[in-house]
């Protein structure tokens, strides 16, 4: 690199990004073929993506966390549980529809780490839901009405002694902890050790070595599966992750209704929350993308989307510290790829205050017209194939609404053909036409 | 009826209701009168929910504020006749699915405007829908579903209903995530909603004729 990287200017640090990602480190392709499919990918998905440029061809990336399992007839829990049938079963999904860029086996997570941590704020397949389920979260109040301030105050404290004890059973021990920083002196070592003899603090511990070495184990078969991928030529989709700030309090901590009441009865509070967020969640997506050298950051969305608050609110406590993050982000030369689930019809016109050709949006039941008659000259879109087509429908069908999409939203670039959510299932061949058709028709002449 | 109240409790006032509330129940004031005003001002925040000028933060907010109220009136509440509701409407995810955040917010909707409903809660199976519409002769099913897994849930729940001989007699509505017109003619179901108001529109449709 020619520049210092604190001298580059945002486009600059995507360009290095790009860069790095197109020939990356410790990759030994498995031909010349598969070296110049994994770069034909990535330079179509930039093209897409900055808006300058018309791709060879409209980008493929179905949008899924177990949809593999699924097609080959194997259960969730068995690939919650089996690192190794996750990996053969994903690769088998790369190797059989060849997309242009995959999710990683990485979203599945893993059981075993679940299990010793007496996990509660998901149930997961085997496990308070059906083998064949995706994990689904339990919303309830983990942090309660009056503990804002302490979550302000100081967020790494929060989340160890008071979040982590109430979303697993087996770290309750934690909560007797106290703050690391006041051992700065020898006579305040003893005093902050104290807790750590205790059995409850012990046996906390134990749970999460216990768990550590579970995901220790499961991440070398999933940086097996990453090398392995990438070298026949396939392209991760999503490099790192991030969220909003506003659900990072809504989804997991107060819960929708409990955010949805403090929007009225602690507005200030919300607000300073997500200002202490922000600079937490921007490192967490930078960090994930530089270890994995791939400048997208995906970033699903909630409860921002139509109808789950006014545009005042939606004004004053999501869109300005999702942007914030966002910005972040970009700033850094990452690609944020947000997930807006639901619908944004209502929110299309915000969107126009990101810098165009930085970030790329997913689509659910956002009327695809026009969101590319407001924003398609900013923001790359991707979407929305809808999973009740590719459940229950035909794959005549499903080519149908694909080529609609190629004709309209994929109008001179700026379109990547996604499904319009995460998919747990599909029906083979409807999957199979969503791919082949964008493979044949989305040639860009 | 208290129109001052009205107005508190429907532009979500939470603090100004409540103390309203108190104040009339010290002065001995009738309880009835405070629970008909609350239920005049639901109907009102129904209807900006309806026009939209209100979203599902003021409905939630609202039914919090319905809650304190009526937690100060009850002690002083005598036994009075129950409110002549429009129709039952059973409600529940069905089988597999444990998301409710939606759910709850047609079964507050349909509350609100009169109706009388059996939430079943999440996961439900389907002979628990077929057991309650017999016990409760309610007729109209609302099933609700986040996860494409609900897609088959809910065809199995409607097709379990047509083998109990009951199908003809009611009407199923069906919402959630991923649900659309497709699903609907996929699962059997005779309508779709895409929120809680397609809901109470068409609870209202099919009771009130």
């Amino acid at each position: 690199m020619a520049k210092n990287w604190k001298e580059m200017n945002s486009g600059e640090k995507l360009e290095a990004r790009f860069e790095k990602w197109l020939s990356p480190e410790g990759l030994d392709f498995k031909s010349l073929e598969a070296k110049s499919s994994y770069q034909r990918k990535i330079i179509r998905f930039r093209d897409a993506v900055q808006l300058d440029k018309t791709p060879d061809r409209v980008p493929i990336f179905p949008f899924y966390t177990f949809l593999p399992a699924d097609i080959y007839g194997v259960t969730n829990e068995q690939v919650m549980y089996d690192p190794e049938k996750l990996a053969s079963t994903w690769m088998r999904y790369l190797e059989d529809y060849r997309p242009d860029y995959y999710l990683s086996p990485a979203l599945v997570s893993t059981g075993q780490a679940l299990d010793a941590l007496d996990y509660k704020l998901y149930k997961w397949p085997g496990h308070g839901v059906p083998p064949t389920s995706p994990y689904q979260c339990v919303e309830k109040e983990y942090m309660k009405e009056d503990e804002y301030d302490a979550l302000i105050e100081d967020p790494s404290g929060f989340w160890t002694t008071r979040y982590l004890p109430r979303i697993c059973g087996a770290l309750d021990g934690l909560k007797f902890l106290g703050s690391a920083v006041e051992n700065c002196e020898l006579p305040l070592l003893a005093p902050m050790l104290i807790p750590y003899g205790l059995p409850e603090v012990q046996s906390a511990l134990k749970a999460l070595m216990k768990a550590g070495n579970a995901a220790l184990s499961w991440v070398q078969h999933i940086g097996a599966f990453e090398k392995e991928a990438q070298e026949r030529g396939f392209v991760n989709g999503a490099g790192g992750v991030a969220k909003a700030p506003f659900d990072v309090l809504g989804d997991t901590l107060r819960g929708t209704q409990g955010m949805m009441i403090d929007m009225y009865r602690h507005p200030e509070k919300i607000v300073k929350a997500q200002e202490r967020l922000v600079p937490i969640l921007i490192k967490m997506g930078i960090k994930a993308s530089e270890m994995s050298g791939n400048p997208i950051v995906f970033m699903p969305l909630h409860k921002g989307a139509d109808g789950f608050m006014s545009d005042e609110q939606f004004k004053k406590f999501y869109w300005p510290f999702l942007k914030e993050v966002v910005m972040g982000l970009i700033e850094e030369g990452c690609l944020p790829l947000l997930f807006a689930e639901g619908g944004y019809n209502t929110r299309l016109e915000y969107l126009k205050e990101i810098p165009r050709g930085r970030s790329i949006w997913l689509f659910d039941r956002t009327d695809m017209c026009k969101a590319k008659e407001i924003v398609g000259d900013t923001i790359c879109m991707a979407g929305n194939v809808p999973a009740s087509l590719l459940v229950t429908g035909t794959a005549r069908e499903v080519e149908g609404y694909c080529k609609e999409l190629i004709d309209t939203i994929g109008k001179n670039g700026g379109f990547i053909m996604s499904s319009g959510t995460s998919l747990d299932e599909a029906r083979p061949e409807s999957l199979r036409a969503m791919i082949e058709v964008t493979r044949e028709y989305g040639v860009y002449k | 009826m208290n129109e001052e109240l009205v107005a508190k409790i429907s532009d979500l006032q939470e603090e100004d209701a409540l103390r309203l509330a108190g104040n009339i129940i010290k002065q001995g004031g009738d309880p009835n009168d405070v629970l008909a005003a609350a239920r005049k001002a639901m109907e009102e925040v129904g209807q900006r929910f309806a026009v939209g000028d209100y979203f599902i933060p003021d409905l939630i907010y609202s039914g919090t504020i319905l809650k304190g109220i009526v937690s100060i009136i009850k002690p002083h509440l005598k036994q009075e006749e129950a409110p002549k509701k429009k129709g039952a409407v059973i409600i529940g995810t069905v089988a597999g699915d444990v998301h409710d955040i939606g759910k709850d917010i047609v079964v507050f909707m349909l509350d609100c405007n009169g109706f009388e409903v059996f939430d079943l809660g999440i996961d439900v199976p389907k002979q628990v829908f077929i057991d309650k519409i017999i016990e409760t002769n309610a007729k109209v099913v609302g099933l609700s579903g986040f996860l494409t897994l609900a897609f088959e849930a809910m065809k199995e729940t409607v097709d379990a209903i047509k083998e109990a001989g009951l199908r003809d007699e009611i009407k199923i509505m069906i919402g959630g995530g991923q649900i659309d017109e497709k699903i609907m003619n996929y699962t059997g179901a005779d309508a779709y909603g895409n929120d809680a108001l397609d809901a109470v529109n068409l609870a209202r449709d099919w009771l009130m004729q």
